[in-house]
């Protein structure tokens, strides 16, 4: 490959001078004229009859324009098996249940009607733990499934099981076995930018719809279905999406709060705007699924893995969203991370009356990888093997095909476990510390990195259009939410193209100008449109090459011949200008055409917007606008043994952390962090650094801080300060990032996905560093102080 | 009640007619549209609406709006130098990656404006804990820690 003059560079992102000036417009910001404010009425019960709903006080109140239910409104169903409702009809099954809603001029005037609205239940007995919804005289929450045929349990009828090989053969020859049960929490995403959008319609009836999401081609086709639903069939929805404070996870789906205000504009005409407060986005907004799982790992006399066994009981809440699938990730470190032949995973969700989960930055792959990798050092210790030499007997290789069929091309999984152990000085640490508290530990990750195909679909657009300055519009499917994707796209365009980045702007985020993308998800946006954009390029210059074969030596001719008339000293070279070129001659870089031949002739140089402006203004001109769209080599899961080579390229990655426990306290300090990642090639250091740095952050949070805390399906912990999530003053130790350039064949210009890694690994890095320390095993998040006295007190008495 | 507050913002005098339980955060964003200062929380928790009276940097979101009649406010736009040029401090956030989703940013500088305003040289610990109030999920906090430290130099 030639060397690359901005992918790898540390361009600050593009649209940072805006941000930092309070000049991105997020949804917050928006205004449209003659615009009304939402408000949502949720439920006051868990799980309850809903016997009547009286608006009247509502109706009449000053400034209200619409007081909606789901009695006066059209049935419209939502979630991933459609079991949810936009507006709840007959009962409530989850504390955040909308039951009503009101348009009104102002906001405090929507609170008010919202009060004003009263709504009698009758009280059900609620299912408050999956355990309890699992037994057999436990009250239904959904008596029909979503085709109305009476269900006799409480069992979400999404089963995701995998088998490979023999695990119980393979327990009998296992020399050491370890076993253990882990439990994570309920956490919140906690997106700086609550979640909002504002619903429209033209006078024909389509949808206008500003909102929040990273999926604004499936939303699209959400929104149509529910106009079908509303009556209006055939009508169509255009999706434009602000600037995004923060997603992870939480727009992968639609959600009620955008088909009320749906409802609410169609209903009152004008156009109507619903931003969920702090509150709200931490009670009505779909937190990560808590998990229970009972894990048995076992090897050899010389420590190679045998086979994993893993049985998980998931929380789902009341109803589906995506977030019901995220076994289907789990699977891939379960089945695939470190090299073991014999192994078995299966799932049992239920609906509960607590809330409903979604997505969250790494879907799923946190919570499997807490069990794997805690309990794979339970499983060096009792086979008498250091846990990183334990890690390097069964890592993961090049060119290998897991037992899940996913096929390995670049791993740089050796080079991360070895350059987390030195930074973190493994040898000289590692079982030192006992005496003064102190440990070290570490922990992998394993996940997609060239996409994953979810939908049949793992594609997405991108459309290249020049101007007459030689600026370049690189338009995508994909969504920015402040990962970094445009300043990715940005360089990764440039590089292609042959332009310099100042050239060239990212459009994004409206159905109706963008090409199509399946959604920002996966850690696919960079992978997906820099190889877009890559196909694209290549046949801009095809196009700028063609032109340039008719125009270049005219130009050059022209050229010269006004330097001349400047500087009548200056001799005009003698050139072949009357030769016609062909287009194979030319190259392009930094905005400039030449000769591949005479690259370095400064007479035979002509800017790429000299060749566009001839081609445009001319008779019968033409224009350069070119357009991609790229769909991995990857397969979609078979649903019956759950194999297929999901990604096109997977991405490994080992953290390593330090700890000191106070004893007295149970506190847990962390004293330095490594995070070392094999992204394929870094694109922007400054966008890769930031992904990493935030992640290991988060991850630090589930670690030692995060829960989402419910007493019979009611949160308790709305807010910042019962919700802690790290501050500035809790980052008190240094975090070494150790990018790993493995260069795959997939990736554009070898770059891997790299937008969940940075939190997947970091709790169990923690727990088996705090192991190392003082010799206690934490198997359920987050460790807090208490659980590390208790365990303590525990090992205490022997 | 209503009340005309009377008060600098940005520099220049500017009054309005605001009702006894505004919050600042809601003036300067409704009456005076803008969109610098943002409601991440409306509590005072996450320090996304943080801007200046008297250069010493408060949550407006509950700030009661009266209580800056004959004040001087400035918000992140109020940073901006002639020709939409970035302030020092702006321009580090924007070099340093001290910007991902941006929900935070202009929160985030103004507590550093109201830092570097006493402490033309502070340590990274006494940076922490000036931003202590403002909370970033995207960042975790290492690349604006430098940005602030950068910014300190260039100032």
């Amino acid at each position: 490959m030639n060397q690359l003059r901005f992918v790898g560079s540390n361009l600050p992102r593009p649209d940072a001078p805006d941000k930092a000036a309070g000049r991105a417009l997020y949804i917050h910001d928006l205004k449209r004229p003659s615009m009304l404010y939402g408000k949502i009425k949720y439920s006051e019960y868990a799980h309850a009859k809903i016997k009547h709903i009286d608006t009247s006080k509502a109706d009449k109140l000053p400034g209200v324009r619409a007081v909606i239910t789901g009695y006066n409104t059209p049935e419209i169903r939502i979630g991933f098996i459609r079991d949810n409702f936009a507006l709840k009809r007959g009962k409530v099954r989850q504390f955040r249940d909308e039951v009503a809603a009101v348009a009104a001029t102002d906001p405090e005037i929507a609170e008010e009607a919202i009060d004003l609205i009263k709504v009698e239940y009758e009280e059900l007995p609620g299912v408050f733990t999956p355990e309890d919804a699992l037994k057999e005289d436990a009250p239904l929450i959904h008596e029909e499934d979503p085709r109305g045929r009476p269900r006799k349990d409480n069992i979400v009828p999404v089963p995701w099981k995998f088998v490979s090989g023999d695990v119980e053969e393979a327990k009998k020859k296992a020399a050491y076995i370890a076993q253990g049960h882990f439990e994570t929490p309920l956490i919140q995403q906690s997106c700086m930018g609550t979640a909002g959008c504002i619903a429209e319609f033209d006078l024909q009836n389509n949808l206008t719809i500003y909102t929040k999401t990273q999926i604004p081609f499936l939303a699209q086709n959400d929104f149509n279905r529910a106009l079908a639903a509303m009556g209006l069939k055939g009508k169509n929805t255009r999706v434009i999406v602000p600037t995004l404070g923060g997603s992870f996870g939480t727009g992968l789906d639609t959600h009620a709060y955008e088909y009320i205000a749906i409802l609410l504009a169609y209903k009152t005409g004008r156009p109507v705007k619903i931003v969920l407060t702090r509150e709200e986005e931490f009670t009505a907004l779909s937190p990560r699924q808590p998990t229970k799982t009972d894990i048995i790992q076992g090897c050899d006399k010389d420590g190679k893995l045998l086979f994993r066994e893993i049985r998980m009981l998931l929380d789902n809440g009341a109803y589906t969203s995506w977030g019901a699938t995220t076994p289907s990730v789990m699977m891939l470190p379960i089945s695939s991370m470190y090299r073991v032949p014999n192994v078995y995973y299966e799932t049992t969700i239920v609906y509960t009356n607590n809330t409903f989960c979604q997505a969250m930055r790494g879907y799923g792959n946190p919570q499997a990888t807490w069990a794997i990798e805690s309990n794979l050092d339970d499983l060096a210790e009792e086979a008498g093997i250091d846990p990183f030499e334990f890690r390097m007997i069964n890592r993961n290789v090049p060119n290998d095909i897991t037992p899940m069929g996913l096929h390995i091309s670049t791993c740089g999984h050796k080079e991360c476990l070895e350059a987390a152990a030195e930074k973190l000085s493994w040898k000289e640490k590692r079982g030192k510390g006992r005496k003064v508290a102190r440990g070290v530990g570490m922990a992998s990750l394993f996940h997609v990195g060239g996409s994953g195909r979810v939908y049949r679909s793992d594609g997405t657009g991108v459309i290249m259009k020049l101007d007459d300055f030689g600026n370049v519009s690189v338009i995508m499917g994909g969504v920015e939410m402040g990962q970094g994707l445009n300043t990715a796209l940005t360089l990764a365009s440039a590089e292609a193209l042959g332009v310099t980045p100042d050239k060239v702007t990212v459009v994004w985020g409206d159905t109706a100008t963008c090409p199509w993308d399946v959604g920002t998800h996966a850690s696919r946006g960079a992978f997906t449109a820099c190889n877009a954009a890559i196909m694209a390029a290549e046949k801009a210059r095809k196009k700028v090459f063609e032109l340039a074969a008719e125009h270049f030596m005219p130009r050059v001719k022209k050229q010269l011949e006004k330097r001349k008339k400047k500087d009548p000293d200056f001799e005009i070279p003698d050139l072949d200008y009357e030769r016609v070129r062909d287009p194979s001659e030319f190259d392009m870089k930094e905005n400039i055409i030449f000769l591949k031949e005479e690259p370095d002739n400064p007479f035979l140089k002509v800017a790429l917007e000299e060749i566009l402006r001839a081609a445009h203004f001319k008779q019968e001109g033409t224009m350069i606008v070119t357009e991609a769209f790229y769909d991995p080599c990857n397969e979609m899961i078979d649903p019956r043994t759950c194999k297929g080579n999901l990604s096109a390229t997977y991405i490994f990655g080992t953290q390593g952390v330090e700890v000191e426990v106070d004893l007295e306290t149970g506190r847990v300090k962390v004293l330095h962090v490594v995070a070392a990642h094999d992204v394929g090639r870094v694109l922007s250091q400054q966008a890769i650094k930031g992904q990493i740095y935030g992640g290991v952050i988060q991850g630090l949070g589930y670690a030692l801080c995060e829960e989402y805390k419910t007493d019979k399906g009611r949160n308790l912990n709305p807010n910042f300060l019962d919700y802690k999530i790290f501050s500035a003053p809790d980052v008190d130790f240094p975090i070494d990032i150790e990018c790993i350039e493995t260069i795959d064949q997939e990736g554009p210009f070898g770059a891997k996905g790299v937008g969940e890694p940075g939190l997947v690994p970091t709790a169990p890095a923690v727990a088996n560093a705090i192991f190392d320390a003082i010799g206690v095993r934490i198997r359920s998040l987050p460790i807090t102080p208490e659980k590390i006295l208790a365990a303590l007190k525990e090992k205490a008495k022997g | 009640m209503r009340k005309v507050i009377s008060f600098t913002l940005n520099g220049y005098n500017v009054s309005a007619e605001v009702e006894s339980h505004k919050m600042l955060l809601e003036v300067l964003r409704e009456h005076f549209e803008l969109t610098g200062p943002k409601e991440g929380c409306g509590q005072g928790e996450c320090g996304a609406c943080t801007v200046l009276v008297d250069g010493y940097n408060v949550d407006s979101c509950i700030y009661p709006a009266f209580e800056v009649d004959g004040k001087s406010v400035v918000t992140v736009e109020g940073l901006l130098r002639e020709g939409n040029k970035l302030h020092p401090i702006q321009q580090s956030f924007v070099e340093n990656g001290g910007v991902q989703c941006g929900f935070c940013t202009p929160g985030m500088i103004m507590s550093a404006a109201a830092l570097l305003n006493e402490n033309k040289d502070p340590s990274e610990e006494e940076i922490k804990r000036a931003i202590s109030g403002n909370l970033c999920r995207c960042t975790g906090y290492v690349q604006i820690v430098e940005s602030i430290k950068k910014a300190a130099e260039m100032i």
